[in-house]
């Protein structure tokens, strides 16, 4: 069906244009904006007023004139065309293909802004996933269905993380498993190292990509995580498969909201970012989960990295009241070369404890955990006594726990790039470690458990 | 070709429409063509402003604007116990039917399932005489509880007719009432109230009792009344939502709201999920039955996540009025104020703190005002005791709505961000936290479980306080330089907080009764006593850091509530050991 197409526009200010008075435009109805060179650009509705409409270019206004810009209205919000080949596409930020091969054909179309999920209709997520990386599967178990962010900051190995997650709790999702990545304002070094890397490890064949990088235009960031989260759930709910959608950068994405925010002139909440910055995160991060009765899952794992290494900036403050936990990593553990440079005591997995334990992964399991967190917080109290009055002055429970924080960060903690452990293997590890305080200290473990694993054998 | 009254102009949540003279404040309307629900929020000349409780994509201008005739408002009757509904009143199961999985717009299902049969029972006989408040019939609505049909606060007369006792349906007539002038009043099982008026109640009165809530830190430490109001504040994982699941679990109320107001959607389903298959520690019913809970997940709509409170007190003091005691969990009132800085915002009003609206303070007190232990109009006794948590940004508890909220609660559970880092849970700051309820509820607790249990709630604030100097200096210089009786302090007070103030919120040690709190509390004390004087004696501290039973006292919260034997033998054992350290170590001296 053919429809009406305006010609010139009233007002081009920031990313936005004003029309006049036009009647039957919808909110957030996508536009399709040509200028008079004849290049298309995509916008979308942002404000209808009987007097005029407000319409935010996704690509921006360089270049486009008050008379010459050609305006016509779609009729629907913007959607993204679904069909199961889209796995192994690459699509540019707005849902474009970006690998020359052609637009997904016989797709159903669907609206990139979703809609909440009953919480009736939902399941609540209890399956392990075995990432084989010890201080997550211990301390801050993945479950399927969760969204789990990565705090980190500039220059930390987030994007290295990412990938052994993805790859590692592949082995354990055997076929229907996908990974969908959004590439958010970053990088071209990055998209490239994730293609490639999660290419080498046999994921090509089940990856979709949406890359918007730094180069690209900001305004399209509001959309690429949405357009991705809308493939996730069509691969999960629709094709029954075990989705993990990487969403990185997060912080990208909270800045472009605010540019744009700042741009409509909108009353601004913490630094600058609007007040719906919350609402807004929150209509992406609920977009995961296990539906009753279906078959797959959307589990989320968002990276952002925190300005400044400030863990209270509003975007992972606000995320994280959100999501089902964080990993936090830890610049100092980095420098000390120790990899992943996961901070245990600020990370937590808030699913752990329903998806651990007896009859997930090991009957122990709890209080194994409780016990590492508390004796690794303990171990900061002693560093920081030593680090006063010198090591050799200390006493003897302090110096245990000493010993025990070396070993946890350096055996525990670290481990290779591409080295995979089972869970009861990393259990063991840490009985082994508790095992080195004494036995007065161990009061997250119950005295059961205490006569079961201590004294037990040092494992390998 | 327009609709008498239309809609002019769409931004977010809020739309404007036009020709509204014949329509009112607070008045729900229906816009658009698929009749999106909002409520209207400011009327100027011939344009209304509506905050809209549904998503607003696709709306355009020239779409209708339809009164219903009425402001926001919730069905009261059975049913309401066990269900779960959104932050308008609108019950997620039927959603579930008519549309699946995820929500859509413009659904429109009843409240209540009127064609639902109940066990009624009538109250009153024909010719009786009744007034507000009195009750008609009580209605089985699950066999953890009696839903009592009141008579409106409106009505009064003499009982023309009366339900049969038996079984009738939600759209039934209970009752009808011949008024002083003559009129007939017919009353139905269910009934409409609107959200935002608070129901009235004959008379205010001063909590007395706790509301026990099987948590020791809090029972022990810094009770709660019925009636009373508290709030718990916490930066993110500080460990705010399974403090009020806790809370909704085991305290000793007749009727649980929860509202999950702007939060997580998995955390809802798994109070679905649990609580039918947790039992009540006092009835042995399942939790769920005395249980309502609100849904407004973060990415619903952010009007109705304003809504979502005072649909939830609402029900709440539906339920005090038939004379329970009903305990609110509000999840979290951070995010409703969020709301209304965000509609606020929309509205172009002019911010006050950090962007949010001058009335924030006034919303919060009418809020916590709903609460207390009342006489209600029918003359029982019912409270509301409501206890909010609060998001504040960064962990920082200066920012406003954390600041506004201690003005109008009196009881305060701050979460501490290094607690929950080492896992101690729950992470309730025994510095930062206090109840002004403890006062007023100790003479229960010393009636209802011991006669000292004041006296051991001071002498275990004490030590914790003074725990926190020692601490200080311990960081600083080491334990090993202070005197032996700073560092038996030191031990106990780790003694409580690993084996008194901590406490699973999974497993066994999940729900603690008072008296098992109660005497684990004295089991480290009276060792605390007895070890003083040793200490004050000349006895060395290691002799008695190292005794065995000090792990057993740790662990003594795994002592099963009801093995009070296993937990006097431990009693016993400490003191024998603690003797023989003494006859040991002292008392050759004091012949020497």
């Amino acid at each position: 069906m053919a429809r009406t197409e305006y010609v010139g526009v009233d007002t081009i200010a920031g990313p936005f244009l004003m029309l006049g008075d036009i009647r039957g435009v919808g909110y957030d109805e996508l536009v399709e904006i040509t200028s008079a060179d004849g290049i298309p650009r995509q916008g979308k509705v942002v404000l209808v007023d009987e007097g005029a409409t407000l319409v935010q270019v996704f690509s921006g206004t360089q270049g486009l004139t008050p008379s010459g810009t050609r305006i016509r209205f779609s009729g629907a919000p913007l959607e993204i065309a679904v069909a199961p080949s889209i796995i192994g596409r690459t699509f540019d930020g707005l849902g474009r293909p970006r690998d020359g091969c052609g637009p997904v054909l016989g797709g159903e179309r669907r609206n990139v802004n979703g809609a909440p999920i009953n919480p009736m209709a939902r399941l609540y997520p209890r399956d392990f996933i075995s990432t084989g990386i010890s201080v997550m599967d211990t301390l801050t178990t993945l479950i399927r269905g969760q969204k789990l962010p990565i705090f980190s900051g500039n220059g930390l190995p987030h994007n290295r993380l990412a990938v052994q997650i993805a790859t590692q709790s592949h082995l354990a999702g055997a076929e229907n498993f996908a990974v969908v990545f959004a590439g958010i304002g970053i990088r071209h070094d990055d998209a490239a190292f994730f293609t490639s890397r999660l290419q080498e490890s046999g994921q090509g064949n089940n990856l979709v990509l949406f890359l918007n990088t730094a180069d690209d235009p900001v305004i399209e960031r509001i959309a690429t995580p949405r357009l991705a989260l809308t493939a996730a759930e069509y691969l999960a709910f629709d094709l029954g498969m075990h989705v993990l959608v990487i969403l990185t950068d997060m912080t990208s994405y909270a800045e472009a909201l605010r540019e744009l925010s700042v741009a409509r002139g909108e009353v601004p909440s913490r630094k600058g970012y609007p007040a719906y910055l919350y609402s807004d995160l929150a209509s992406m991060y609920e977009r995961a989960g296990v539906i009753r009765g279906g078959q797959g899952s959307v589990t989320q794992l968002p990276i952002l990295t925190m300005p400044n290494d400030d863990i209270t900036h509003p975007i992972p403050d606000l995320t994280g009241f959100i999501t089902e936990g964080q990993i936090v990593l830890s610049r100092e553990l980095d420098a000390r070369g120790i990899y992943p440079p996961v901070d245990p005591l600020k990370s937590l997995s808030r699913l752990m404890k329903d998806g651990i334990g007896k009859g997930y992964t090991r009957d122990d399991h709890p209080g194994v955990s409780s016990q590492l967190f508390a004796a690794y917080s303990r171990t900061q109290d002693a560093r920081a006594l030593a680090g006063v009055v010198g090591e050799d002055e200390i006493n003897e429970t302090d110096t245990k726990y000493l010993a025990f924080g070396k070993a946890f960060e350096e055996h525990f903690i670290a481990q290779g790039i591409e080295e995979n452990r089972e869970i009861g293997q990393s259990l063991d590890m840490g009985w082994y470690l508790i095992s080195m305080l004494p036995a007065a200290e161990l009061t997250r473990v119950t005295m059961e458990e205490l006569r079961a694993h201590v004294g037990g054998d040092a494992p390998k | 070709m327009t609709a008498e009254s239309r809609v002019i102009s769409v931004n977010g949540p809020v739309v404007r429409a036009f020709g509204t003279r014949n329509m009112a404040m607070r008045e729900l309307v229906r816009v658009g063509d698929l009749g999106l629900l909002g409520e209207i929020v400011r009327m100027e000349g011939e344009e209304a402003l509506v905050q809209m409780y549904e998503d607003t994509q696709g709306l355009r201008v020239g779409e209708p604007v339809k009164g219903t005739g009425g402001p926001l408002s919730v069905l009261l009757g059975p049913g309401l116990a066990g269900s779960i509904i959104d932050g308008i009143g609108r019950p997620l199961s039927a959603l579930l039917k008519e549309e699946g999985a995820f929500i859509t717009r413009g659904v429109s299902v009843p409240q209540l399932d009127l064609s639902r049969s109940w066990e009624i029972r009538a109250e009153v006989s024909a010719g009786d005489v009744v007034t507000p408040g009195n009750l008609l019939a009580t209605v089985r609505e699950s066999p953890l509880l009696d839903h009592r049909i009141l008579v409106p606060f409106d009505v009064s007369g003499e009982v023309e007719y009366i339900v049969p006792s038996g079984f009738a349906k939600g759209s039934d007539i209970v009752a009808r009432v011949r008024g002083p002038m003559g009129r007939d009043q017919e009353i139905r099982m269910t009934a409409s109230w609107p959200v935002r008026m608070p129901r009235p109640y004959a008379e205010r009165l001063l909590p007395d009792e706790p509301l026990v809530t099987g948590q020791r830190v809090i029972d022990g430490l810094f009770p709660i009344a019925k009636g009373g109001v508290a709030a718990i504040p916490g930066g993110f994982g500080t460990g705010k939502t399974v403090t009020q699941h806790q809370l909704a679990k085991w305290s000793d109320a007749s009727v649980v709201v929860y509202i999950g107001c702007g939060e997580r959607g998995n955390e809802m389903t798994q109070v679905l999920e649990e609580f039918p298959s947790l039992e009540d520690p006092r009835t042995g019913r399942p939790l769920m039955e005395r249980t309502i809970l609100i849904a407004n997940t973060s990415n619903m709509p952010v009007a109705a996540r304003e809504a979502s409170i005072y649909t939830g007190i609402t029900i709440a003091e539906y339920y005090r009025d038939m004379g329970y005691d009903v305990a609110l969990m509000a999840d979290s009132t951070s995010r409703w104020a969020e709301a209304l800085r965000e509609i606020s915002g929309r509205l172009e009003e002019i911010p006050a703190e950090e962007g949010f609206p001058a009335y924030l303070p006034t919303r919060l007190a009418e809020f916590y005002e709903r609460a207390g232990r009342v006489v209600t109009i029918g003359g029982e006794h019912g409270s509301i005791s409501i206890i909010g948590a609060v998001s504040p940004p960064g962990g920082d508890f200066t920012e406003p709505v954390t600041r506004h909220t201690k003005r109008f609660i009196r009881c305060f559970w701050a979460l501490d961000r290094p607690l929950a880092n080492a896992r101690h849970f729950p992470a309730i700051s025994w510095t930062e936290s206090y109840s002004e309820y403890a006062g007023e509820v100790e003479p229960w607790f010393e009636a209802h479980v011991d006669a000292s249990w004041g006296r051991l709630r001071d002498e275990a604030r004490a030590i914790l306080a003074e725990d926190e100097k020692i601490r200080q200096i311990i960081r600083l210089v080491g334990e090993d330089v202070l005197p032996n009786d700073q560092r038996l302090v030191d031990l106990t007070a780790s003694l409580l907080r690993n084996g008194y103030l901590q406490q699973g919120a999974f497993g066994p040690d999940s729900f603690c009764p008072p008296e098992k709190g109660f005497a684990i509390l004295n089991l480290i004390l009276t060792f605390h006593r007895t070890a003083e004087k040793l200490v004050t004696a000349g006895c060395p501290l290691s002799l008695i850091r190292n005794m065995g039973e000090l792990v057993e006292l740790i662990h003594a919260r795994e002592i099963p509530a009801e093995r009070t034997d296993a937990t006097a033998d431990l009693g016993r054992r400490i003191g024998e050991t603690l003797s023989r350290i003494g006859s040991e170590r002292i008392a050759p001296e004091g012949r020497g």
